[in-house]
């Protein structure tokens, strides 16, 4: 005799350790198992984009900074792209190569904050530590660059708000040099782990087919095996002048696609960055770096739309210009809005547990989902 | 790899008096505008068709032109009746690598747009922002609702140009 089942709602967040931030994700279970993900966003909306409808555009870089809080700098850079491409601006070399050195040392940063959570969520304390540890070290950089550790309204149309200070380019190349060695220390305490393996190979398989129709990008979408990286295959500022690999998902333990494989797509991504960083680092020409920030902005008719390659993939501003000081409006591509609507799918047979490993290998900012 | 010239050229073949202009005035990068009942064909044929293959769409943003006719009220507060509001889609194409821009013009007191959920996934909560900030209509949509604003909300759409703030939110005081 068949007995009658039924399924259960239960509630993950708003308030949830492993949520990052302030997500509600109503689940259906059968048991144990996922049935369905709706997610219900926007505990964080805080219209950004009517805002910078009421800004002048200079004004609205320190708002993009609330985006991606982890990532403040990727933010500006696109900001800045977008309203630059608007006016006609070109930037200095000099500019340009402390823009690419910041955009990567913030990379860096980001991806620590993610597998260290990541790892926690899941059980791993110690390396969530240890990155966070040399976490400080980027922050620090900063922080002395322009006196902000999170939000830094760094970059600035047609320019930077500060120069980089004498030292900056020893505390690089020996935050480089030493965080190599961080990269092996976290291998070896998270990437073969056995209990994190266990936890995320084989769980969460986005197909890479699924993952361009649902618009995945960033790590996501390289972890699924596609070998897709703006600043190479659209590239922007000077990044075509460096060499670099592009990591992609290859399924070494489980699947391709796996959530072991954003994982570990990121983790050579940081690798990436520090050659990026040692290939720039040298060669920053001299110059003013606020010599092409324009008086008075106030772009011609138009619109415009840039984007750039954040740590959680690829975000677009989109600004049209009514030939005001103001913009008449801005839009933002938020990479982990568009991520997270993969993440319904992903979770589908899985466990509750799984659940959580597989948003930690998403990777979200709530601050940037809803804006 | 083609440019929007001949990408609009052979939309107009195709499709005729759906597609209906080619806007490209610098600083303005290209943008194709067409009807906003067809667009739905117009995808499928942007995403299907051999030369173009426009398999990832970067980004969907509603507009709010501010073109109608404004009256002021006592406290200076704008009311806009009448012009249009846009919907605009970015498109590129993974492996030919080019970018294409259309654009789809509605009336602004029933805003109906096709929806191309169904063409490129990540239309959905996309179309489901544009929906909740401007209030279009886009028809076939499977789960059309409210995403970042909450679901109970009655006071209109926010990015529109003459949104006004309510006083009240379910019994809340909404200017703090």
């Amino acid at each position: 005799m068949a007995l009658k089942t039924e399924t259960m709602v239960l509630n993950m967040g708003p308030q949830h350790p492993s949520t990052h931030g302030v997500l509600r994700l109503e689940l259906e279970i059968e048991g144990e198992v996922i049935k369905k993900v709706t997610p219900h966003l926007g505990y964080l909306h805080r219209c950004f984009e009517k805002h910078a409808e009421a800004m002048q555009y200079n004004q609205v870089v320190p708002y993009t900074d609330r985006l991606d809080y982890l990532a403040a700098m990727g933010n500006n850079f696109g900001y800045v792209l977008a309203t630059e491409k608007l006016l006609g601006i070109q930037v200095p070399e000099r500019v340009e190569y402390i823009r690419v050195i910041m955009a990567e040392l913030q990379r860096i940063a980001s991806h620590m904050v993610a597998i260290g959570t990541n790892g926690v969520d899941i059980g791993a304390f110690t390396p969530f530590l240890y990155l966070f540890r040399d976490r400080e070290y980027v922050l620090t950089i900063f922080e002395e660059t322009c006196g902000a550790r999170m939000l830094y309204n760094y970059m600035w149309i047609g320019g930077l708000s500060h120069d980089i200070h004498p030292d900056f380019v020893r505390k690089t190349k020996e935050f480089v040099k030493y965080f190599k060695n961080t990269i092996v220390e976290v291998d070896n305490l998270l990437s073969y782990n056995k209990i994190f393996i266990e936890r995320t190979a084989n769980v969460g398989v986005l197909p890479a087919d699924t993952a361009i129709n649902f618009g995945a990008s960033g790590p996501v979408l390289r972890g699924s095996g596609v070998k897709f990286d703006l600043r190479r295959d659209d590239p922007y500022s000077i990044y075509d002048r460096f060499s670099f690999d592009i990591p992609v998902g290859l399924g070494l333990q489980g699947t391709v696609g796996d959530s072991w494989d954003r994982y570990y797509v990121r983790m050579r991504e940081m690798e990436q960055s520090i050659r990026i960083i040692e290939q720039a680092i040298d060669q920053i020409p001299e110059g003013d770096v606020q010599s092409a920030i324009p008086k008075r902005i106030k772009p011609p008719k138009g619109t415009s739309y840039a984007r750039v390659e954040n740590p959680r993939g690829d975000l677009g501003f989109f600004i049209i210009s009514d030939g005001n000081t103001n913009p008449f409006r801005v839009k933002v591509r938020a990479p982990s809005f568009v991520n997270l609507e993969v993440f319904g799918e992903l979770c589908k047979g899985h466990l509750v547990a799984d659940v959580i490993a597989i948003l930690g290998s998403i990777d979200i900012v709530l601050g940037e989902v809803d804006r | 790899m083609k440019n929007s010239v001949e990408i609009f050229e052979l939309l107009k073949e195709k499709f005729g008096d759906s597609v209906i202009s080619l806007e490209k005035d610098a600083p303005t990068e290209p943008i194709i505008i067409c009807a906003p009942l067809e667009i739905h064909k117009i995808s499928t044929f942007l995403r299907d068709n051999e030369e173009l293959k426009f398999d990832s769409l970067m980004c969907l943003s509603g507009v709010d032109d501010a073109n109608g006719s404004k009256t002021k009220d006592a406290d200076g507060l704008e009311t806009i009746s009448g012009g249009t509001l846009s919907v605009y889609y970015h498109l590129h194409s993974v492996e030919l690598n080019h970018k294409i821009t259309i654009k789809v013009t509605t009336d602004r007191e029933n805003p109906q747009v096709e929806s191309v959920e169904n063409i490129w996934k990540c239309a959905d909560w996309h179309e489901r922002e544009a929906f909740d900030m401007f209030g279009f209509n886009f028809l076939n949509h499977p789960d059309l609702r409210r995403i970042l604003m909450p679901y109970d909300w009655e006071a209109g759409y926010p990015l529109r140009k003459d949104y006004k703030n309510p006083e009240f939110y379910q019994g809340m005081k909404v200017p703090y």
